[in-house]
């Protein structure tokens, strides 16, 4: 049986349906989560999609962060379960201190929608295990608060623990201390990523077949748990 | 009735690219000698009833918990009386 693997979606997810095929045509199943229920229906994942929900009023992700479902995802992070946040769902995870650090305005102040180069520096997460070291990507980003900050005794950590998963390459578009692209837990299982793996599987629509590794990776994760 | 209300702010050593694009306009629109703006949030919660005790405590809790981010952000509260 392939693993199940939720996908939450909040009022203002955008991502859901994109993360949902992607998990399927890495040959898991996909389980739909809605942000009311406080029940992950015996999944052996959860995403957090991009998106806007709550329409980012507040700060983004601040309200989603008390969604009767991040309960449950966050006792199942703290116990290993594979996270994983693209995006919006990063900056849920940083509000929820699953991940430290938070999200800001883009320092340019400008929406960046592109394809984008990242390296992949950590291969030992739930969601990363089937890159090689410093392998370089391209997959689409969008966003407009994808600024990574951290106070500089956190980025220290995160560096001396090698817990800086992916960096942005040739250009950092959002102004993400230490061109950060995405961060992971001490553990490994919870990982948190501005650009989007699930806009490239495939070669009709993505600008590699690159994103689908993350969703490969859950799923030796879990087939080799 | 309170009237309690609770300003945000980012940090001092956050960027906020926000108030640098008001204080850019501010200078194409003649005012000279802008060295810096910042921008945040103003929040008025009125409340039936005093606020005092464990409900300032539940109050300042949820600022920090809610209203701000204290990884990016401070927070200042104060009650007003009569709303």
């Amino acid at each position: 049986m392939s693993p199940r693997i939720g996908v939450v979606t909040f009022p203002g997810t955008l991502d859901d349906g994109d993360a949902a095929r992607a998990v399927r045509f890495a040959g898991g199943e996909p389980v739909a989560l809605w942000h009311g229920d406080a029940d992950l229906k015996s999944v052996d994942a959860v995403i957090l999609p991009g998106g806007f929900s709550y329409g980012d009023y507040l700060r983004c992700g601040a309200i989603s962060r008390f969604a009767p479902v991040m309960t449950p995802v966050i006792t199942a992070a703290g116990a290993g379960m594979p996270v994983l946040g693209i995006c919006n769902g990063f900056q849920i995870l940083c509000e929820s201190h699953l991940l430290p650090g938070a999200l800001t305005r883009n320092q340019s102040m400008h929406f960046i929608c592109r394809d984008q180069r990242l390296r992949i520096e950590n291969t030992s997460t739930a969601w990363t295990n089937g890159f090689a070291h410093g392998q370089e990507i391209v997959i689409p980003l969008k966003n407009g608060e994808g600024n990574f900050n951290a106070d500089t005794a956190t980025l220290d950590e995160l560096e001396a623990e090698g817990r800086v998963i992916a960096r942005y390459v040739d250009v950092n578009p959002n102004g993400s201390q230490r061109d950060i692209a995405g961060i992971t837990n001490a553990r490994g299982n919870v990982v948190g990523l501005m650009p989007h793996p699930e806009h490239a599987i495939e070669d009709l629509t993505g600008p590699s077949l690159d994103g689908l590794v993350f969703f490969s990776s859950v799923l030796n994760a879990l087939v080799g748990a | 009735m309170a009237r309690v209300v609770v300003d945000v702010m980012l940090k001092p050593e956050i960027l906020d690219p926000q108030g640098r694009a008001v204080q850019g306009a501010l200078g194409r629109l003649g005012l000279t000698g802008v060295a810096d703006v910042r921008l945040g949030k103003q929040f008025i919660i009125t409340i039936d009833g005093d606020v005092a005790g464990e409900r300032l405590e539940q109050l300042h809790a949820l600022a920090a918990e809610l209203l701000s981010n204290p990884v990016i952000e401070n927070y200042v509260l104060r009650v007003e009386a009569d709303a």
